[in-house]
């Protein structure tokens, strides 16, 4: 009995004074803090992705606080209404950014871009790529073993196995862009995202002469240029046998889409143009006249 | 016998397919492809255009820097196209393609065979010569000849070594070379002592080739090669590894990068770079051909052809029969070391000393399991290192914890994927931390600078 009242005495005693020692300190040591770093921090989504530039939410709360300009600092996965919020709690002008999302620009599925080796390594696309060009004959494709699908922290990034590709689904991507860091092929894209995940966009990285191009994947941009001349909107350049459509410039307008002779601009969640524009006709019409 | 103090495994050395199969000269290809970046370091840029006529040895590609090499024509006829064609790797660089016309050589060639032994020249005419010649490491590593020559102010060689070990299995072009070049090769040492400004020079040979060591001793004994010693080493991989073999000769040790050999007062060379040497030096012959090993259990027939850069691998393998029927795995190189070539097509280039040909079964690998921490990788690493921890650091992708432990050391000889017994690809992610680590040290390289 004895041995438990000094047991319990011993260590409440101990105890309260370890609470005073550290209640002092704290007084002592004590660092101002801005309260409202807690409560932005709170506001942001805490996935510490990085995505804005920073090594974690905390640091971009502190710096959405500290800072006097924020046009700068966004957070990709919060999105535009959150930093309003943001800005609004803190007196600031909010920044203006428009939604993105990842795009994978390589359309080179098993059936178009025929398997030429049998890669049997590590299975890791960076690996692959310091060691050739991988398992087609493409050497600017996807590899295919998802080295974007184990960065992508929010489940967007899933690899087909019937295709041999990654797709994104747009409504989980948060754009914060380590997928695009993570492809050792520079495939992907942060693209410009319109209402009901609508997109066209070049689905090709390949800067090879079309008869190359032709030979190992019936998918890929052979540069010839028609996409370009159709486009109203200056959005579409071709640069070393490779078209790119600008998507702060493209409109959807499609035209582009049905030019392509080897299907490398893809079109979605849209349907595309009538082959046949109905315009000819009536010319033609007129003149039987 | 000697051998280096650490690590190391005992593959077989399955040398007996091609090492009895002397030097043969092949028919000329009707056409080569000579890449402008055969070497470490700056890509050469190409002197000739299209439909230019070219000569057997004439320069067609200038060195791109101190550190790169010259290129020169391995055939006579008409530059038909310069362009960027796929190498063995797929990978599309600068070709210069030539259609063979005949075969007229430049005339200042040498062209006869008789050993012209007394040299005259200062080292610095010595190392002028072999990097007009576009001499480089013919072991695989490509390294310009005439950079590691020039031995830095303050520095002083005090022997040179020559790599005779050919430790990577199949491969025998360097074997057949001392055998039947022997003389040659032996010039071709005293040139580089001559250049460098030593007395004594170390071949090293494995043990699993006595006649090559009993042949070489045999010539020096007969016609005084003074200075020159063959030390036989104890048969291990990576003997032929340049700090391995300095370890294994000297009992020195070489100081983690940036420390170079001749730190230690070491210049090593490789047998058939001294070969490439004599004749530069001596016949004014360029380095426009090597011996290529075709070797392979499944090939219908095993060869060391003398080969012209920019041959085709398609027109080599013509000489065995073709390609095996079914899967195999074409190398550049040997089955430790070697590149896995994805296009036959490609050419030859000067650090090719053999192409080995796996059937597919023979190349698998094994089903990869998890780590069991046996240590197998760490007992078996030449360079002190522990693999399996560089390898996981890797593929979690910390680079800076790689390079506290020292990732960079690497020599990639692949003992610790060949020991694993859960058949990781444990090599596989350490380069890719190598090539990393080595990136971001550049970058803060040239950061300090400004």
């Amino acid at each position: 009995m004895n041995t438990l009242v000094l047991t319990v005495l011993t260590l409440s005693v101990l105890g309260i004074l370890l609470a005073v020692i550290l209640y002092f300190v704290a007084q002592k040591f004590h660092v101002e803090e801005d309260p409202r770093i807690d409560d932005v921090e709170k506001m942001l989504p805490g996935a510490n992705c990085g995505g804005c530039g920073f090594a974690g939410c905390r640091a971009m709360a502190d710096a959405l606080v500290t800072r006097e300009n924020i046009a700068s600092l966004f957070c990709p996965v919060a999105g535009g209404q959150t930093m309003k919020n943001i800005a609004g709690f803190l007196g600031k002008t909010a920044p203006e950014k428009e939604p993105m999302v990842a795009t994978i620009r390589c359309g080179g599925t098993c059936q178009k871009r025929p398997k030429v080796n049998h890669y049997d390594g590590a299975m890791n696309c960076a690996v692959v790529n310091s060691f050739y060009v991988g398992e087609s004959a493409c050497a600017y494709g996807c590899i295919g073993y998802g080295d974007c699908v184990s960065a992508c922290k929010f489940g967007a990034l899933s690899l087909n196995t019937e295709t041999g590709l990654v797709e994104v689904n747009p409504d989980k991507c948060t754009a914060c862009g380590a997928c695009v860091k993570a492809c050792p092929k520079g495939l992907i894209e942060l693209r410009k995202k319109w209402p009901k995940n609508r997109a066209v966009y070049v689905a090709c990285r390949s800067k090879n002469r079309g008869a190359v191009v032709m030979k190992a994947c019936k998918a890929g941009c052979i540069g010839c240029g028609k996409c370009a001349k159709v486009c109203a909107f200056d959005a579409i350049t071709i640069d070393n046998n490779l078209a790119y459509i600008d998507s702060e410039k493209c409109k959807l307008c499609r035209k582009c889409v049905n030019e392509c002779p080897t299907g490398a601009i893809h079109l979605e969640n849209m349907d595309p143009l009538p082959k046949e524009p109905k315009v000819v006709a009536t010319p033609k019409s007129e003149v039987a006249k | 016998m000697k051998t280096f103090p650490i690590g190391g495994i005992h593959p077989s050395d399955n040398k007996e397919w091609s090492k009895d199969k002397s030097i043969e000269c092949i028919d000329l290809p009707n056409e080569v492809m000579i890449p402008m970046i055969q070497h470490i370091g700056a890509p050469a840029t190409p002197v000739v255009q299209k439909g230019d006529k070219v000569l057997t040895g004439q320069l067609v590609g200038q060195a791109g820097g101190f550190v790169s090499a010259n290129i020169h024509s391995p055939i006579s006829g008409t530059v038909t196209s310069i362009d960027s064609y796929p190498n063995g790797q797929g990978q599309r660089l600068t070709m210069v393609v030539i259609k063979r016309e005949g075969d007229e050589w430049v005339e200042s060639i040498d062209r006869s065979t008789e050993l012209k032994r007394e040299c005259s020249l200062t080292p610095a005419e010595i190392i002028a010569k072999i990097k007009d010649a576009g001499v480089v490491g013919l072991g695989g590593a490509q390294f310009p000849t005439h950079v590691k020559l020039s031995i830095p102010d303050g520095q002083k060689a005090e022997m040179l070594i020559v790599n005779g070990v050919e430790c990577e299995p199949y491969l025998t072009s360097d074997y057949r070379n001392m055998m039947e070049r022997a003389e040659m090769m032996l010039t071709g040492i005293e040139i580089l002592m001559r250049a460098i400004g030593v007395e004594r020079a170390l071949i090293g040979v494995e043990n699993n080739k006595p006649d090559a060591i009993a042949h070489l001793n045999e010539v020096i004994a007969r016609d005084a090669y003074r200075g020159i010693e063959v030390v036989p080493l104890k048969m291990r991989y990576p003997q032929g590894g340049e700090k391995q073999l300095i370890a294994a000769l000297t009992g020195r040790q070489v100081a983690p990068p940036p420390a170079l050999p001749i730190s230690e007062g070491v210049v090593v060379s490789n047998a058939s770079t001294a070969i490439a040497v004599y004749e530069a030096v001596q016949k004014n012959k360029p380095l426009i051909e090597r011996v290529v090993t075709i070797t392979g259990k499944s090939l219908g027939s095993t060869h060391n052809f003398m080969t012209r850069f920019g041959t085709s691998l398609d027109y080599l393998l013509s000489f065995s029969g073709g390609l095996p029927e079914g899967d195999v795995k074409v190398l550049n190189g040997g089955p430790m070391m070697g590149r896995a070539i994805v296009d036959t097509s490609a050419p030859i280039i000067k650090g090719c000393s053999g192409i080995t040909i796996l059937s597919g079964a023979e190349a698998a690998r094994g089903k990869e399991s998890a780590c069991i921490k046996c240590a197998k990788c760490v007992s078996v690493c030449p360079m002190g290192l522990e693999p399996y921890l560089l390898s996981r650091l890797a593929k979690l992708q910390k680079w800076d914890v790689a390079e506290e432990h020292n990732t960079i050391d690497c020599i990639e000889c692949g003992c610790c994927s060949y020991t694993c017994p859960s058949n990781l690809p444990l090599l596989d992610y350490i380069r890719i931390g190598k090539q990393t680590v080595m990136a971001n040290i550049r970058s803060r390289a040239i950061a300090n600078k400004k």
